[in-house]
């Protein structure tokens, strides 16, 4: 375990809206890497929803995304996560300042 | 006031990140009607991302659905959509192409809606090859009006009007858009989300009438009434009895209650659609005088 060529590092994440999840396992059932789970807790409507339960074996593949019938989850990399923030604080600033 | 403020702070610090089939979706009526472990919400999202990666123009992109749980994805797409009486999606369809020939039309619709009130329309529109692609969800029974015997049940599966099991022959809906002319058909499952992706994508580049199957559980009554599981269970049978094989005979893909689930593109072929013979003979009857209408 302690090699670091051997040590498992999440490559993505995953974000969950638990208020829309109906709790059908699509996610769980079809991850590729088998890195999600049902959250102990429930949401408004009695279901429980995905949480990440081995959050290093992500990819952020986005799989559970195409799968999920409620919109409720979906993937992405990290890489892909630093292109949208970035993306997103350019928008913001020239919100701000609209006459730059 | 300063609750708001604190908000936007707590994003900007957040990753900013939206489900990507969110653009395409009317977000206000999220979440949506379908039951857990309903595998159309699956079928929408494969639709978005093909959507998505062939860069089509949403203002040349209408959608029709009929009646049905399946005919709701016209009321929860963000496109130019129609939500038609009963199975009359596809004469809805014919005539918005036909006045605005550079629409891609796409009919989005249930196996019920299709086949058994419209399958007539189905039949004529596919023998004219008219420039439809039709999206079939096929989950074998009539899921919003109780689970009663639809056209596509198959033999031995119990239902409300079919309580010691069903006996009727059902359609084989490959067979039927294969004979009747259509261009280009392919059957996938819930299961096959990155192929379903891919058909979507091929199917809206093609020309001419487009049909794609796609089975999908439905849990409350089809799988309840004959005791296949949950929605899941039933993926994972997908999984397990599905066989890709492209270019298959139509006539033998037929669909039981168990047994293999062939899946892949059927037919791929080339015919002058209705409108391309239309302008043919009218050119050749009328010469000069006749104009072509929509290319």
């Amino acid at each position: 375990m302690s090699d670091p060529a051997t040590v498992r590092k999440a490559k993505g994440t995953v974000f969950v809206k638990p208020e829309v999840c109906k709790g059908c396992s699509y996610c769980i059932e079809f991850c590729p890497t088998d890195c999600l789970e049902f959250s102990r807790e429930f949401n408004a409507k009695g279901y429980h929803y995905p949480v990440l339960g081995t959050p290093d074996d992500c990819t952020g593949c986005g799989l559970c995304g195409l799968y999920c019938p409620d919109f409720a989850i979906f993937g992405a990399r990290f890489k892909d996560i630093e292109v949208a923030r970035v993306t997103a604080a350019a928008r913001q600033a020239s919100l701000d300042n609209p006459t730059s | 006031m300063s609750e708001a403020i604190q908000d936007d702070q707590d994003l900007s610090g957040m990753p900013m990140m939206d489900n990507p089939v969110m653009p395409y979706l009317r977000q206000e009526r999220i979440p949506h009607i379908w039951c857990p472990g309903c595998g159309i919400g699956t079928t929408v999202n494969c639709f978005t991302r093909a959507i998505e990666e062939a860069a089509s123009d949403l203002d040349k992109l209408a959608i029709v659905s009929g009646i049905g749980c399946t005919g709701r994805v016209a009321g929860y797409l963000n496109l130019d959509s129609f939500h038609t009486t009963h199975g009359r999606a596809i004469p809805f369809a014919t005539g918005l192409k036909l006045s605005n020939p550079e629409l891609s039309v796409v009919v989005y619709s249930g196996d019920g809606d299709l086949f058994a009130i419209g399958g007539n329309h189905f039949m004529h529109a596919a023998r004219r090859n008219m420039d439809l692609l039709v999206v079939c969800v096929n989950n074998f029974t009539y899921g919003m009006t109780g689970g009663q015997v639809a056209p596509t049940t198959p033999i031995g599966a119990t239902q409300t009007t079919m309580p010691y099991g069903n006996f009727e022959n059902p359609a084989s809906l490959p067979f039927l858009a294969d004979a009747a002319g259509a261009t280009f058909v392919a059957r996938w499952t819930v299961y096959h989300v990155r192929q379903l992706t891919r058909c979507f994508k091929e199917a809206l580049g093609k020309k001419g009438f487009r049909f794609i199957e796609i089975l999908a559980p439905c849990p409350t009554l089809f799988l309840r009434r004959n005791r296949l599981g949950d929605g899941v269970d039933m993926v994972r049978t997908y999984k397990e009895k599905s066989v890709l094989r492209n270019g298959a005979d139509t006539k033998e893909v037929g669909l039981g209650l168990t047994g293999e689930i062939v899946v892949g593109t059927f037919v791929d072929r080339e015919r002058p659609t209705w409108l391309e013979s239309m302008n043919d003979h009218f050119g050749k009857v009328f010469g000069d005088r006749y104009s072509r209408y929509g290319g």
